[in-house]
């Protein structure tokens, strides 16, 4: 526009020019309307960015822990830890390791010995785990030389309640002097296949292997930790003399510590899915568990094997199967009842609120401001409201989206009252029907199929928000959920119960949509 | 009705037509009373069912109920005001269910920003800030899965399907997961509602392009525009008006999203609510009730109004989103 106002102009174009100047000479804002919003964002970008601190949160965030967590949402790791005793390894498993009970897998290769083993020395049991959960280690009381019971160093120790303590050197003293020699098997040479990865470990020396790359790691017991040569890429060893991390990627990672080698082997899948370590099915495959099943001997006495089956999955102790199916169940009720009676309620009370069915003015604002008051308070105070009054559960759930709903629908119903077609109403009128049969059969028919197609698609989004407010206490998957990421162990869980929402509001969806198509265009 | 005539004699294709309709609707009686049977079954069964899983029962609870509506009446009205402006209270007593001017954020010398009203604005710039990120991305996104300007299947899908993930995985996974990644505060709760933003937006603002009127489009293809300036000279014209008014529709929704999720542990006003309530801090629950009333009321009536100028009384058909 601009050009054509400054090339010379026929007479008849400076004339439309003045004919209409608003188009060919807008005003300052107009012409620049969209640039003064683009900077107003921009300038707020920034303001906002500030005022919630979002750099420094996010440039503070802990991103290496991430991707572990991501990880873990498909797969599950397996920490045996390999410590050094005195001249031998012992490994160990968590209590609660996905492998079972005293699991020898098939990528940890141990070489036993039959030897002559000297009992540990006590001073190195006290002594070890002061050093390990220290960072004070150099100076880490020893049984010989008892430090002030004040020193932190003893509060660290982990040892059963029965382990000699500096306290007590006494004990101790004596332990030490009677140490004799004794002939046991054991480990002292275990090989772990991590993926790429392979580690040797013998007492004092620790061998990783990747590619081509070789990494040694002399381990000084209970003292320090020293990798021979330049440490490969794929290793770090922050401080000098503790621990060196080895990472394999997805495959797990090898942390050499001075008193142990912890390995974190990841396999991908879920992990004991169906039935738990403790389960007598656990580990057999589908073709086992159906002849179990179906064969007569009761592994349990007390009932058939096929129950027993059926109470294993459900009170699966990873998986909880039965508790989150439950819990999900609680879900999809409240959604339902609570959109159910919203809707029963909504009803009459949307035909007293439409100013063209209920001709009271006073009435009318009064109904519409009780549903301002209920939409506008958040389902989530009158969720919190009634978990304090009804405890926590389904019912402060349905109570809350119920008291919402309310309002919303009244509000809804009654916009669609106010905009029906006068035409049926007056062909009944003129029949001369009473008040009630008026709108039974002047107003209903017109306005139950958008009052029921709304309420379907409240009741689809409230199994959505359900899933949420069940997170502040009322009921359902939303508080498993939230209580199963808070320990930040279990995101495999948090998966499954995702998986499962979103099949369930996808179903929900599905019905919803259909109901509602057929109801608008039938 | 009371004069009615005695029945004539019908001929046998009016008698046919007549059973014909009586069987109809005695069908559609038998539906109705079927699906509202089957309605009753599953709402009892469902009462039943939430009752028996509740912490406290129904009828057991029920006196304790207005028991708990009598706690929340504060020591004296005033207290509400002081709460909420942050004015030391004459009760206190060291309990922090009257240390009100401990929240007290000071701005410059003694000028002082009431905590709630502080916690609002976290909770308000949460919504703002997710809406403006899901506007943004809804935007670049939604053109690439609107039938009428991709041609490509694949990408269409592809890009659909992205969006209803976004849509549909629930936010306080997501608000979780960054609460381990970042800790608590005001930032997981946005990414998380601001994810939800993208999907929903996307999906809205994709079936306003779709419904756009192509004639602009083709004239600018018959001049020899490549896709983008299509779509910016275009559709963006056509479209932005809707979009705006979309995204504050969206905005009124993520007031109240940001709300629950910091309740859940994203900081703000819902945190600071859910705190009060379960201390059973009268006044101060109050006072926070209040503040989201009075702030979400405000926001609805200041969104609906720029919605009014920028499409007019165009209305939105509500049930029709998601």
């Amino acid at each position: 526009m601009n050009t054509i106002a400054a090339s010379p102009m026929q007479p008849d174009m400076q004339e439309m020019i003045a004919r209409y100047p608003a188009v060919f000479k807008p005003s300052f804002f107009k012409r620049f309307r969209g640039l003064i919003i683009f900077i107003a964002v921009i300038i707020y970008a920034f303001v906002g960015s500030s005022f919630l601190h979002i750099g420094k949160v996010i440039s503070n965030g802990n991103w290496d822990i991430a991707g572990a967590y991501l990880a873990d949402w498909i797969s599950y790791e397996a920490r045996p830890d390999i410590k050094f005793e005195n001249d031998y390894l012992s490994i160990e498993f968590p209590r609660f390791s996905a492998l079972g009970k005293d699991p020898h897998p098939d990528w940890i290769v141990e070489s036993q010995e039959t030897k002559e083993i000297m009992p540990e020395v006590e001073q190195y049991e006290s002594a070890a785990p002061a050093q390990a959960f220290s960072f004070m280690a150099p100076d880490a009381p020893t049984a010989e030389k008892p430090a002030e019971p004040a020193k932190p160093a003893s509060s660290f120790s982990f040892m059963a309640a029965d382990a000699p303590t500096a306290e007590n050197p006494s004990d101790v003293g004596g332990a030490s002097q009677e140490a004799k020699a004794e002939i046991k098997t054991v480990t002292t040479k275990a090989e772990v296949s991590i993926g790429p990865a392979h580690v040797t470990v013998i007492p004092g020396l620790v061998t990783i292997t990747k590619g081509d790359e070789t990494l040694v790691i002399d381990v000084e017991r209970d003292k320090a930790v020293h990798p021979r040569g330049q440490l490969p890429s794929w290793a770090q060893q922050k401080y000098e003399n503790e621990k060196v991390v080895a990472r394999f990627g997805f495959d797990g990672r090898v942390e050499v510590q001075d008193y142990k080698v912890k390995v974190h082997h990841r396999f991908l899948g879920w992990e004991n899915f169906i039935f738990d370590t403790n389960s007598p099915f656990w580990k057999k495959s589908a073709g086992e568990v159906f002849s179990l099943i179906m064969s007569g001997d009761r592994i349990d006495p007390e009932q058939s094997n096929f129950m027993l089956a059926i109470d294993n999955i459900l009170n699966n102790g990873e998986w909880q199967h039965g508790d989150v199916w439950l819990k999900l169940m609680q879900t999809i009720v409240m959604a339902f009842v609570g959109t159910l009676f919203a809707s029963i309620i909504a009803f009459p009370l949307s035909f007293l609120a439409a100013r063209n069915v209920t001709p009271n003015r006073f009435l009318n604002q009064v109904i519409k401001r009780f549903f301002d008051f209920q939409r506008s308070v958040d389902m989530l105070i009158w969720a919190l409201f009634f978990t304090r009054a009804f405890g926590p559960g389904p019912l402060a759930g349905i109570s809350a989206i119920f008291f919402t709903d309310t309002g919303t629908l009244g509000k809804l119903n009654a916009e669609t009252l106010e905009n029906i077609d006068d035409k049926q109403r007056e062909g009944i009128k003129s029949l001369g029907a009473s008040p009630v049969l008026v709108q039974r059969y002047g107003v209903v028919p017109q306005v139950l199929p958008v009052f029921l197609s709304q309420s379907l698609y409240f009741w689809e989004s409230n199994t959505r928000s359900a899933t949420i407010i069940g997170a502040v206490g009322a009921g359902g998957i939303g508080l498993k959920l939230w209580e199963a990421m808070r320990t930040n162990q279990d995101w495999e869980n948090v998966f499954y119960m995702v998986i499962l929402i979103l099949i369930v509001v996808y179903v929900f969806d599905t019905i919803s949509n259909k109901l509602r198509t057929k109801l608008t265009k039938g | 009705m009371k004069d009615m005539k005695p029945p004539v004699e019908m001929s046998p294709a009016c008698a046919a037509t007549e059973r014909h309709w009586q069987e109809l609707s005695r069908k559609r009686r038998r539906y109705t009373l079927l699906s509202v049977g089957i309605l009753l079954v599953a709402l009892f069964g469902s009462l039943w069912f939430a009752n028996e899983t509740n912490a406290g029962k129904f009828f057991d609870r029920l006196p304790y109920f207005f028991d708990f509506f009598g706690d929340m009446i504060p020591r004296d009205g005033w207290e509400i005001w002081r709460a909420l402006f942050d004015l030391p209270s004459p009760y206190f007593d060291g309990s922090l269910k009257f240390n009100y001017p401990d929240g007290r954020v000071y701005l410059i010398g003694s000028l002082y920003m009431p905590e709630y009203v502080y916690k609002m604005l976290e909770t308000i710039n949460i919504a703002i800030f997710s809406t403006l990120i899901g506007f943004f991305l809804g935007f670049i996104l939604c053109f690439l899965a609107a039938s009428n300007l991709t041609t490509k299947k694949w990408l269409r899908f592809v890009v659909r399907r992205i969006l209803e993930i976004l849509r549909a995985f629930p936010e306080i996974v997501i608000a979780g997961f960054f609460v381990a990644v970042l800790t608590i505060g005001a930032v997981p709760a946005m990414i998380a509602v601001a994810i939800h933003t993208i999907g929903s937006l996307g999906k809205m603002f994709f079936e306003v392009v779709e419904n756009a009127d192509m004639k602009a489009d083709e004239g600018l293809q018959a001049v020899g525009a490549n896709w983008v300036e299509r779509v910016w000279f275009g559709i963006v014209p056509q479209v932005l008006p809707n979009f705006l008014s979309y995204a504050l529709l969206r905005l009124e929704i993520n007031v109240r999203a940001s709300t629950i999720i910091g309740a859940v542990g994203g900081g703000g006003i819902g945190e600071a609510l859910r705190l009060s309530i379960s201390r059973g801090h009268e006044a101060k629950t109050l006072a926070i009730v209040l503040l989201l009333f009075v702030t979400i009321i405000a926001i609805d009536q200041f969104s609906a109004w720029l919605r009014k100028k920028i499409v007019g009384n165009q209305a939105f058909a509500f049930g029709a989103s998601a």
